[in-house]
């Protein structure tokens, strides 16, 4: 049943991005001109540069293609989801629909990284897969407080202010995790540390869904 | 004035702490020599601080079920002196390292890049965010709210930032405790250093308690003076 409710919510999300195609070309226009004006400004950087540019980039994809995932929603529209479904469900499948747009955001501009910054990378699968699971942290992340802000006068600009703090850590460790991909070197305590961003991300989701009911009713 | 004990022994303890603190001797150890003094005086800061921040994270989650604004005051309140504690800790912090710690890369102000202080620095961040966020909602019940989920979600993610983060062995950190055990047991082994060192933790936290709860009083008037409440 709920399951249900789910896949229709989240398959609503995605069949309205793709009928307004509009937003979703600007979005893509967004991911390759970043790029592109990283790679005026730095051309072909060493490994080190490469791996911080990218993850640079994948913040702000991140905040500007995940940021409107609740911003997007007219307030008055709540209401009618509120009579239609509970919280947890329509939090989940705001964050998988958040999930699924950022993760082929974040391919796209890891193949433009490719293409246009050089590729240093000695295990370029392992890097997307930690591409991958990174986007799912940061939109995970970013839809709450989206959700947050959406509940803030809709004030687009919140979602930057309260996320740059709280996403630094997850950066942190992801830029870590991707090292290994980057360069040939030994990392002790990978796991533990790939262990460390599951925690986080589970955390977000429980604290998501535990927290996001008292912002739902008004 | 029987409701005012604990303010009156906070007082007498750090009052004991700035006089035993900067009289009673030290071990002498290599570097540290008699900056170890600083450890009366910094790390109750970060315990204040957390003891500051967890009451303001029990007063959003009881804001959160019953929805009395006072409960909001308070939690806000609290976290405001929260992030005076943590900048003073950072201070004393920083300081301290400018002096014992060589990063490689001198630095006049005291910044050596340490994973700890790092993590320091996003936690100071996050609830200057907090403060952000409050200061730019007007209506009051939806400020209370919102700043109230906000504070639990900062809350839960500064933990592990705090205490994992710095100990996944990735990083190395000169701060002591930054393998796992507790911070500071190399250092109070001298049995005088505890006996300044436990009374100035609970005289800090009882300080920065008074603190708060003047920051809620003066707030409570405030209010009471715009109707408000």
């Amino acid at each position: 049943m709920i399951s249900k409710e789910l896949v229709s919510l989240i398959k609503k999300d995605l069949l309205i991005e793709w009928r307004q195609k509009h937003t979703l070309y600007g979005v893509l226009l967004y991911v390759s001109a970043t790029v592109f004006a990283v790679y005026m400004m730095t051309g072909q950087p060493e490994a080190k540069i490469w791996n911080a540019l990218f993850w640079i980039t994948q913040l702000f994809v991140a905040i500007n293609s995940v940021a409107k995932s609740f911003l997007q929603e007219h307030p008055n529209r709540f209401r009618y989801y509120y009579t239609l479904t509970g919280p947890a469900t329509y939090l989940l499948a705001k964050m998988i629909y958040s999930m699924v747009l950022l993760v082929i955001m974040s391919l796209v501009s890891f193949l433009l990284f490719n293409m246009l910054l050089g590729s240093p990378l000695v295990q370029t699968s392992l890097f997307a897969l930690i591409t991958a699971i990174g986007s799912v942290s940061l939109s995970v992340l970013f839809t709450f407080l989206s959700a947050i802000a959406s509940r803030a006068n809709n004030n687009a600009s919140l979602v930057a202010i309260l996320g740059f703090p709280l996403v630094i850590p997850i950066l942190m460790v992801l830029s870590n995790l991707a090292m290994k991909a980057v360069m040939p070197v030994y990392q002790p305590g990978w796991w533990s540390l790939a262990l460390v961003l599951m925690m986080l991300d589970a955390l977000i989701i429980i604290c998501g869904i535990i927290l996001f009911p008292f912002l739902w009713q008004e | 004035m029987r409701r005012n004990w604990w303010k009156i022994l906070g007082v007498l303890f750090v009052g004991y702490t700035i006089v035993a603190g900067f009289l009673t001797p030290v071990p002498r150890m290599n570097i540290l020599n008699e900056t170890i003094r600083n450890l009366y005086f910094h790390v109750p800061m970060w315990f204040a601080m957390m003891v500051l921040l967890t009451v303001s994270v029990v007063y959003s989650i009881l804001y959160l079920r019953k929805f009395n604004i006072k409960d909001d005051v308070i939690s806000s309140q609290f976290a405001y002196a929260g992030i005076l504690f943590s900048l003073l800790g950072m201070a004393t912090g920083m300081q301290w390292a400018s002096g014992t710690w060589d990063s490689g890369t001198p630095n006049y102000f005291g910044w050596t890049g340490d994973v700890k202080q790092k993590c320091a620095a996003i936690c100071i961040l996050i609830y200057f965010a907090y403060v952000i966020l409050r200061g730019g909602l007007k209506d009051e019940d939806k400020r209370a709210k919102i700043s109230a989920v906000y504070n639990i979600f900062a809350y839960a993610l500064m933990i592990p930032l705090l205490y994992i983060i710095p100990r996944s062995d990735k990083v190395n950190s000169l701060h002591p405790g930054a393998k796992g055990n507790p911070a500071f047991n190399q250092y109070d082994l001298d049995n005088t250093m505890k006996l300044v060192f436990y009374p100035s933790v609970i005289g800090w936290i009882l300080i920065s308690l008074w603190v708060a709860n003047l920051f809620t009083r003066y707030r409570l008037l405030e209010l009471k003076k715009e109707n408000a409440l």
